[in-house]
């Protein structure tokens, strides 16, 4: 059995079993509560420069199916667990927890109490952490653990872009997709509606995305701080007015950015697959997935031309903006799921489906 | 949307008797119901026939009727109290089935009432199932291959398409009662013929079997507005072919990926939409585990079992919420009480797990089939909250069995034989969890395991690692200690296994892992919850987390009470107790107490995380006990009122804290030490003596030999009994020396460690029950109960009567004077229960239970005394006379009657007679000015009407011939037609009474049991002949009685009432039907 530590920068420091390679991860500790889901979890590239802890206590029951990975890799940079589950059964498992950690060359520690850090980060707000496994030492994990830059000064976009444009072909309109970090699911979903789409890094100067004739811009899911992400902003900037521009979570902030709103860290985020949401002038909420630890400051959107459409009624959050008149439409949370309800999917894209259609006829 | 501003009254209908398929949880949910109404300003007007609910409680609503469920009934209090609505979904099946029945009749459209929540229609499409087929075939949802079909023929044909095995579902029926698997066409013509008469609506589905598929269920939430949302996913351990509520069910679901769970989540969500549900309700799917294809098994559009179970596994309370729903609140209008801070509309994240496990009356019955099917046969369930899967199993089987600790060594001595094991591996069976401890611990593989149970490996996996860790405890217990701990491992375990003293174990735990508590909040700790809700579980290392402010008050300093519970609903521990404990913990809030509840059974109020100041979700064992008591230090514990469960605490506990100096709780009320002279036979019967108070001659034995020398001293015939009994366990009547012998054998086997009991037996005596309050110098007679059946009859089996009807004046005041004495000298603090055998003006004293009893709620209804109220106010120090109550017994101008239910139909192959040994699971109350009317009601509640007219069947054994007589004349009179096989009927016609002779079995197409499968009588009276084995005739005619649901009387002295009351008819009527104050102002 492997030794592993878990490191806070506020001094805390939790013993337990080593799970993966052995070394150290740095990032800011978050957790999620979704109960299933790990494998898209840990390859969400939001996850990026993060230690993710599950709150739910038994993780990798069902083993790993590949084909629910959201990236090519295990993103973020430490996994922490109350039990890794070393025997799972399903009749698509290709891998125990464990070994996906190994396979990623990526830290993890099990055998800690899950809860009182979530409840500690919950209270006191995310914080710098490390995971150390292997040959374990508290004051080096705790400066490690100090020793890292906040996530808001970190360029982490970088870190999870495509660095080529790829091009998936379909037969109804082509939408050009801003890749900050997007999750295979969001990708699918766009497909699924036929859509043929570019897929650009997030510098791609706009008018190379111009050069493909797209009919829209898509904004995805991203890591860290979306005030990092100056070129996507940038390119929103550029296109508002002369395309429908969607968005998704980081998305969302990158359009309000660009509109001129403000974002802000949130102490915790909201991670997991129960959060409400609901439009703003509707009686009915539905469930969604999440995963975000910036929002959108509601203030700030006065004069921006966004509106609010969507809040979370747990703290009123912003969860949605929205402009008509630009064509505009962005949620925070994700309406592809995976992991997370599917509760919003079909509203959500059938309207990117809708606004499109309508830019089609104006363009006739 | 703001609550409906035209919905101001409301009607709730109770869920009747507990019954197998029916238990507690609709208390649960139907009190929830309660307040949430009231608190929206809406008045409620209950109706429910049991009165040992706490929904029937006078302060529950604002009108409580405790009167049977039946249409003629309920159109009546309709007619009276005019309600606006009617909340369908709330009161289980009875409930739904009643409302469907009012609207069918027009009864609602004449009133008026509008069903609230979930509309009618929706009920009919999930509840019939050739309509609920069709309407999943209109949304492309599969559901397996059926036919809804009215008669065995149609049966048949349509089991030759779909192919054996078949399952069949009758439409309306309670826990799949009716249905089963048929594994061939004799079993097919059975089941069918069964279920066309228990459904209420004449119809059964059959169904192809997709036995071996696994079981999900999704409990999910809809407002009016279209929000819809799941409360929580549970994973059946056992797959399809056993019923859900028979079934090990985990929340949330273990062996799905987020993948499927969210295809079955969005499924059901666009299910629900589909058919338009407003409130809670339970979808079931079958998975197959090597394809992944799901099938929609079915719909239950109200609240459930599973619901109260989800809802205790979430803290999402669905029965409070369905019930706002259903006067138009939305659910992002309604507040989680939870985390204080955010709304109902969201979906709980669990950081825990939950298992639940069923409990089964086996040990009760005599060949009792243990297989389980379709058709429930477990009475109650336990559910336990841990971290790891290992703790969260083992403390379920310790909440089961609070002597067997979990899984351990002794589960060998379950199995004669390893063919024994092969068998509980095999076929499902209340032992098979177990079965596959030992199967795993012997060297059986996983696969293997996996293979013959068709239990998801995943499962047997977790199972086999306990066995490993069982090894490692073995070899070296202290560096195994945090990881034993982590998966459930009790001290007393540890020890064992490992041969190291307990006491050692339990110092070296406490310093190398402390217990810690977490919460059920919800929110997988992303809110801070108000709610004080808790579990134990074990961490490693020393890093715990606690909240700078604690939102729950309450330091080390207060007045603070620990109530015990009772655990899960068995047969001689039901409801009852569960009633007591809440009442107690209110009594105790009124007074400013601090209030700490533990318990196990998620079905009951007492779990209700705002009925207590702090929940304790907790097995109910001396460790686990004294874990909350040093985290609490409480000044108090009350033992009382969680019956035996909670009694048989008392001593052990009252050992440990003495041990303890650092600790100052102390047990409340009646000593520990005066509980155990009332349950000790011979320091009983030696303060008997000392006062003079007459007592059958009672022995105590440990050898046959003893046994034998004690039965020459008192004479046959002699009741003997295991000591320290629940429920009359093992109890028997023994008439001569060969039925000892086999006795003996038996009972000692059972319990090795308690010595035999054996007392004079008062044949022909009346057996009377007290329930008394005192307070140390006064006390308080709250009810004296006659009961109708003679001694010999288990007391928890017989109907009884306040106030007493047949008892001489002179034989009360020895009662009364004999309960005063004994409760003084036993210096009885709290709840004191007694029965004694009453000859005449003779008393003799049978028993003295220092506890709350089954009958506490049935007096306190009866009479208006809150017993158990009372009795908690006493234990705190609280005087007799400063609350107002006087000595009693308190006259009475109307008659209560409480009868009892069996489970009979449920458990095939059991001969339906009473005796000794109690084997009911639940009870109603009859409430009218006169015995008759009482009566007549009371047996109209537990489902056994007393027909106007119609054929009764008369069947008796000789010694009771000479009382049908009377019986048989009056039943005449009254209209009714008698028919007796031959023998009686010579009897009778000698007599002077002329009745009808019918065929006895056997002798063709019109014999007795062809007419009783045909439906034509409407009565069977038969009292089976002497002794336990049971003539084959009888035994045919009283199964098929049972299962026909025909109204069926088993012995002479019920008989003989039902003569009585017979004549009484009760037409429904304002004079008739009165609320439970009415009666009592």
């Amino acid at each position: 059995m492997k030794e592993a530590l878990l490191a806070l920068e506020d001094g805390t420091v939790v013993e337990g079993r080593g799970l993966g390679a052995e070394g150290y991860s740095q990032g800011e500790l978050v957790f999620t509560t979704c109960c299933t889901g790990y494998v898209e979890s840990m390859t969400d590239p939001s996850y990026k420069g993060q230690n993710l802890l599950f709150s739910y206590p038994l993780i990798g029951n069902y083993g790993i199916n590949f084909e629910e990975m959201q990236s090519d890799k295990v993103q973020p940079e430490g996994i922490v667990v109350r039990e890794a589950c070393d025997h799972p059964s399903h009749r698509k498992s290709g891998q125990r927890l464990e070994d996906f950690l190994f396979r990623f060359n990526t830290r993890g520690i099990a055998n800690v109490d899950t809860r009182s850090l979530t409840r500690k980060i919950a209270e006191e707000g995310t914080m710098r952490s490390a995971i150390e496994v292997g040959e374990c030492n508290s004051t080096r994990a705790l400066d490690l653990a100090r020793n890292q830059p906040e996530i808001t000064k970190r360029d982490l976009v970088s870190l999870v872009s495509t660095p080529e444009p790829y091009e998936i072909m379909g037969s109804g309109p082509t939408v050009a997709v801003v890749d900050t970090g997007v999750k295979s699911e969001i990708i699918n979903s766009l497909t699924e509606l036929g859509m043929h789409l570019f897929v650009f890094p997030h510098f791609t100067p706009p008018k190379n995305i111009s050069l493909v004739g797209p009919q829209a811009l898509f904004l995805t899911n991203g890591p860290g701080d979306p005030l990092k992400a100056t070129p996507a902003i940038e390119t929103v900037n550029y296109f508002l007015g002369r395309l429908p521009i969607f968005g998704i979570c980081f998305g969302a902030q990158l359009v309000s950015l660009a509109c001129g709103a403000k974002t802000y860290k949130l102490k915790f985020g909201h991670r997991g697959s129960n959060q409400p949401v609901k439009k703003v002038d509707a009686e009915m909420v539905r469930i969604t997935s999440q995963n975000h630890g910036f929002a959108v400051d509601e203030e700030s959107l006065d004069g921006t031309g966004l509106k609010v459409s969507q809040i979370n009624p747990n703290d009123g959050t912003v969860e949605g903006v929205v402009d008509k008149d630009r064509r505009i439409e962005a949620v925070q949370y994700h309406p592809e799921a995976a992991p997370g309800p599917r509760d919003t999917k079909e509203s959500f894209f059938s309207e990117v489906k809708g606004l499109i259609g309508d830019n089609d006829a104006q363009a006739r | 949307m703001p609550k409906r501003d035209d919905i101001n009254k409301v009607l709730l209908i109770g869920s009747g008797p507990i019954q197998i398929g029916q238990a507690a949880e609709f208390d649960y949910s139907g009190s929830q119901a309660c307040q949430a109404f009231r608190e929206e300003g809406v008045e409620v007007i209950l109706v429910n026939s049991n009165p040992a609910t706490i929904m029937t409680d006078p302060q529950m609503a604002d009108a409580v009727y405790i009167e049977p469920l039946t249409i003629d009934v309920v159109s009546q209090i309709i007619e009276q109290e005019k309600p606006d609505g009617i909340a369908a979904g709330l009161g289980g099946q009875t409930g739904l089935n009643l409302t469907a029945e009012l609207a069918e009749k027009g009864v609602l459209d004449k009133h008026n009432v509008e069903v609230l929540g979930t509309p009618i229609q929706t009920i009919y499409d999930c509840e019939d199932r050739l309509l609920f087929k069709q309407k999943m075939e209109a949304v492309d949802q599969k559901v397996p291959r059926s036919r809804a079909v009215e008669s065995v023929e149609g049966a048949q044909k349509v089991a030759k398409t779909i192919g054996f095995p078949a399952v069949i579902r009758p439409a309306y029926t309670l826990g799949g009662a009716g249905g089963g698997i048929a594994h061939d066409e004799r079993e097919l013509n059975d089941i069918v013929g069964r279920g066309l008469k228990l459904s209420r609506v004449n119809q059964v589905l059959v169904e192809q079997s997709v036995m071996g598929w696994k079981e999900f269920e999704y409990e999910v939430m809809r407002d009016g507005a279209g929000t819809c949302l799941t409360v929580v996913n549970m994973e059946n351990l056992d797959p399809m072919g056993v019923h859900t509520g028979e079934s090990v069910v985990v929340a949330p679901s273990q062996t799905l990926s987020d993948e499927e769970h969210h295809r079955l989540r969005s499924v059901a969500v666009s299910i629900i939409e589909f058919l338009g549900i407003e409130g809670g309700c339970n979808i079931q799917f079958a998975v197959n585990p090597r394809t992944g294809e799901y099938k929609v098994v079915e719909v239950n559009p109200r609240v459930s079992r599973s619901s109260a179970l989800a809802s205790k596994a979430s803290g999402y309370p669905i029965a409070r919420v369905a019930a706002k729903i259903a006067i138009g609140l939305r659910l992002s209008e309604i507040p989680n009480d939870v985390t204080a801070q955010t709304p109902a509309a969201f979906e709980p994240a669990l950081d825990y797990t939950v298992v639940k496990i069923p409990w089964w009356p086996f040990e009760k019955f005599k060949n009792v089939d243990r297989e389980l099917t379709t058709q429930m046969k477990s009475t109650g369930e336990v559910m336990a909250i841990g971290r790891s899967l290992g703790e969260t199993f083992q403390k379920a089987l310790r909440s089961l069995h609070s002597k067997q600790v979990g899984f351990d060594h002794r589960i060998s001595e379950l199995f004669e034989s390893e063919q024994e094991m092969q068998l509980n591996l095999e076929i499902p069976t209340n032992l098979r969890l177990l079965a596959i401890y030992e199967a795993l611990s012997k060297g059986k593989s996983v696969g293997t395991v996996a293979k013959i149970t068709a239990i998801d490996p995943f499962w047997v996996e977790k199972i086999k690692q306990l066995t490993r860790l069982e090894g490692m405890i073995k070899e070296d217990w202290r560096s195994s200690l945090v990881e034993a701990k982590q998966n459930g491992f009790v001290d007393k375990q540890i020890a064992e296994i490992s041969g190291e003293d307990l006491n050692h174990v339990e110092a070296e735990r406490k310093k190398l892992c402390p217990p810690r508590y977490k919460m059920v909040d919800t929110c997988a700790g992303e809110f801070r919850a108000s709610t004080p809700y808790f579990y134990s579980t074990y961490e490693k290392g020393d890093f715990n987390y606690r909240s700078p402010v604690s939102s729950v008050g309450g330091g080390q300093d207060e007045d603070k009470v620990l109530i015990l519970g009772a655990g899960p609903i068995r047969i001689g521990q039901g409801i009852e107790f569960d009633y007591c404990c809440v009442q107690a913990v209110r009594a105790l809030r009124e007074e400013g107490c601090k209030t700490l509840m533990m318990n196990n059974n998620p079905e009951t109020v007492s779990t209700d995380y705002d009925t207590a100041d702090r929940l304790y979700f907790e097995p109910l064992t001396i460790e686990d006990v004294m874990n909350v008591i040093e985290r609490e230090r409480p000044q108090k514990i009350m033992v009382q009122f969680g019956g035996q469960t909670s009694v048989n605490l008392a001593l052990p506990l009252h050992k440990k804290l003495n041990e303890r100096n650092d600790l100052s709780s102390v047990i409340a009320g009646t000593s520990p030490e005066n509980m155990d002279v009332a349950e000790d036979r011979k320091r009983f019967t030696a303060l008997l003596d000392d006062l003079n108070i007459p007592h059958p001659q009672a022995g105590v034995a440990l050898s046959r030999k003893e046994a034998r020398n004690e039965v020459r001293r008192i004479g046959y015939p002699v009741l003997v009994r295991p000591s320290y009994v629940l429920g009359g366990r093992a109890m028997k009547i023994v008439y001569d020396g060969a039925d000892l012998r086999r006795y003996i054998e038996e009972a000692v086997k059972i319990n090795p460690n308690y010595p035999v009991l054996i007392d004079e037996f008062i044949e022909n005596g009346i057996e009377v029950d007290v329930d008394a309050v005192s307070d140390g110098s006064e006390v308080l007679i709250g009810g004296i109960m006659e009961h109708v059946e003679e001694a010999g009859v288990h007391s928890g089996d017989s109907a009884c009567v306040i106030p007493p009807q047949s008892i001489d004046s002179e034989a009360i005041e020895l009662i009364v004077d004999y309960v005063k004495r004994i409760s003084l000298s036993l210096e009885i603090t709290g709840l004191v229960n007694f029965q004694f055998a009453v000859r005449g003006s003779h008393v003799y004293v049978l028993e003295a239970n220092p506890r709350a009893s089954r009958t506490v709620p049935f007096v306190s209804k009866a009479t208006g005394i809150p017993l158990a109220k009372i009795a908690a106010k006493v234990m705190i120090g609280g005087k007799l006379g400063e609350l107002g109550y006087g000595p009693g017994p308190r006259e009475l101008d109307h008659v209560a009657v409480k009868e009892v239910v069996f489970p009979f139909s449920n458990l095939p192959g059991v001969d339906p007679i009473v005796g000794p040994e109690m084997q009911s699971t639940g009870e109603v109350m009859g409430i009218g000015s006169n015995f008759e009317q009482a009566f007549y009601k009371a047996q109209l509640a537990a489902d056994n009407p007393l027909p106007s007219e119609g054929k009764v069947f008369i069947s008796v054994k000789d010694k009771d011939k000479p009382r049908v007589v009377r019986l048989a004349r009056k039943l005449i009179d009254c209209g009714l037609d008698v028919v007796c096989t031959s023998g009686t009927a010579e009897f009778l016609n000698l007599r002077g009474v002329s009745v009808t002779t019918v065929s006895k079995v056997g002798s063709g197409n019109d014999d007795i049991l062809n007419q009783i499968k045909r439906g034509e009588i409407a009565l069977v009276i038969n009292t089976p002949t002497k002794g336990k084995t049971p003539h084959r005739d009888g035994f045919k005619i009283r199964r098929a009685a049972v299962e026909m649901g025909i109204p069926y009387i088993p012995n002479i002295q019920l008989a003989k009432a039902a003569g009585e009351a017979i004549g009484a008819k009760i037409v429904p009527s304002a004079s008739t039907i009165r609320t439970v104050s009415e009666y009592h102002d």
